[in-house]
């Protein structure tokens, strides 16, 4: 296809015909490929504690209080946006992965110490707790499965300038506050009604009655006071610290492959310097979280250890993974079915082909 | 009721479980941390993952894909996604043998 063409926009929906065809093909709530682990050490693995994450989250707090001191005593002096800079980032991206970890249970081994993390840290990412819980678990059922997973971040063909506008957070606070704001009406929309089921639907309302509700009084404060600072606390760190989240958030499936059924080939495993695993949890370790979805994010690295020769070899830094990434989703503007095929180790078993030779316009690409 | 045999006991480690299959159904066969026998439906009744990849803790079984949980002593689903109950079925320990009871 000529560069100056763009590939048909597929059909992303959970209710229209992708939808329809996922489940033609098998391609829903299917068997995955995961590599072997065998079970003695799988149980190890999986086993739950509370002290790293209470650890974590007690730095998590006392990081977020000390520069929200900063800025606060800074404020109206250049001197506060260091303290800004650091807050931002801690409230604006590193609420992603506690909400991710203690969505899916596994950060802490007391049951309410995850649930308390995942509500704060989901008002911090503005998302519907109930809602994101039920996408989420689509997310893992059907991984970047079109019409099936409401998580894909890249809809091809993808729009470059709203990728880049997402690192300011400009187009999905606005999106994500519509839906708080729909939801708190008790709406939802069809989408949503695929994956959370009816019992749920009242605690989806209830929670984003709750945060639209903070959002109200952080408004009035705001006009009370005359001044800003009242959303530098609170929701404004979405714009200006929510960088680093979709930095690593992008890499986790950019450029890679839709409608497959092994996370080799849709899931990216990136080395990342020790500051971002912190903020990240341990998520860029995300084949082998999506495979062994139960794994802890403390023992991600370990799992990586033990399972890394069944797996393309892992980008070596952030940079490197966004050097491969950004040319094979220019490449997916312009080539249907088109994705970065990793090299598989030979030590590895090969990928499951006959997993996923039944979906269109991708047999003879990527080769 | 039949009782079909299973496994040795011994085979299963205390406070895990194994998958069991038997007439195109799947079973999952647990022991509690005190070395009780227990049984339920082998498949999770959120998404029809087995269950034998899972995790036990204490009297729950927790899913591998979605970590919905239910009491697998009880069949009661117990943590989100997890929302249908778990069937459970008889099972018994003879001569070092697990046996679980089929109705006729």
């Amino acid at each position: 296809m000529p560069k100056d063409t763009f590939v048909e926009k597929r059909d992303y929906s959970l209710t229209g015909p992708s939808a329809q065809r996922a489940i033609e093909l098998g391609l829903a709530s299917a068997q995955w490929y995961h590599s072997e682990v065998p079970r003695k050490v799988m149980k190890e693995l999986m086993q739950r504690r509370d002290g790293p994450a209470i650890r974590d989250t007690l730095i998590w707090f006392a990081l977020l209080g000390l520069s929200a001191w900063g800025g606060i005593q800074f404020w109206g002096n250049w001197s506060c946006v260091p303290f800004w800079a650091v807050y931002g980032v801690l409230y604006g991206s590193a609420c992603d992965s506690r909400w991710h970890e203690c969505g899916h249970g596994t950060a802490f081994k007391t049951g309410w110490m995850n649930d308390v993390v995942y509500h704060i840290a989901s008002f911090m990412v503005m998302r519907n707790p109930v809602s994101w819980r039920w996408s989420h678990a689509r997310h893992h059922t059907d991984t970047i499965i079109v019409g099936r997973d409401a998580e894909i971040a890249f809809m091809h063909p993808t729009s470059i300038a709203l990728n880049i506008l997402h690192f300011i957070g400009v187009v999905d606070v606005w999106q994500w506050l519509k839906i708080l704001a729909r939801n708190a009406t008790g709406n939802l929309n069809a989408e949503e009604r695929n994956y959370i089921p009816d019992a749920e639907v009242p605690k989806a309302i209830f929670w984003a009655r709750v945060h639209v509700a903070i959002y109200a009084a952080t408004l009035v404060a705001a006009v009370w006071m005359q001044s800003v600072l009242p959303f530098m606390l609170i929701g404004g760190p979405r714009f200006y610290g929510t960088w680093h989240m979709f930095m690593t958030g992008l890499i986790q499936h950019g450029g890679l492959a839709e409608d497959v059924l092994d996370h080799r080939l849709n899931s990216r495993t990136c080395l990342m310097n020790p500051a971002s695993r912190w903020i990240y949890w341990n998520m860029n370790y995300h084949v082998e979280h999506h495979m062994f979805p139960m794994v802890p994010y403390h023992a991600l690295p370990r799992l990586h250890a033990l399972i890394k020769d069944d797996l393309p070899a892992a980008c070596p830094s952030i940079p490197a993974a966004f050097a491969e990434m950004v040319p094979a989703i220019l490449r997916q503007r312009h080539e249907k079915g088109y994705f970065l095929r990793k090299k598989l180790p030979s030590s590895a078993r090969p990928y499951r082909e006959d997993f996923h030779q039944t979906a269109p316009a991708r047999s003879d690409k990527g080769k | 009721m039949r009782w079909i045999t299973v496994c040795p006991v011994d085979d299963i480690d205390p406070e895990d479980l194994a998958p069991f299959d038997h007439a195109g159904q799947s079973y999952a066969i647990y022991r509690d941390e005190d070395g009780a026998v227990f049984a339920t439906d082998g498949l999770c009744t959120h998404e029809h993952v087995h269950l034998c990849n899972g995790l036990v803790m204490g009297s729950q079984i927790e899913c591998p894909k979605h970590n919905g949980r239910f009491n697998y002593k009880t069949g009661a689903a117990e943590r989100l996604p997890c929302v249908r109950d778990l069937k459970t079925h008889p099972v018994r320990v003879v001569d070092g043998m697990v046996e679980i009871g089929m109705e006729d």
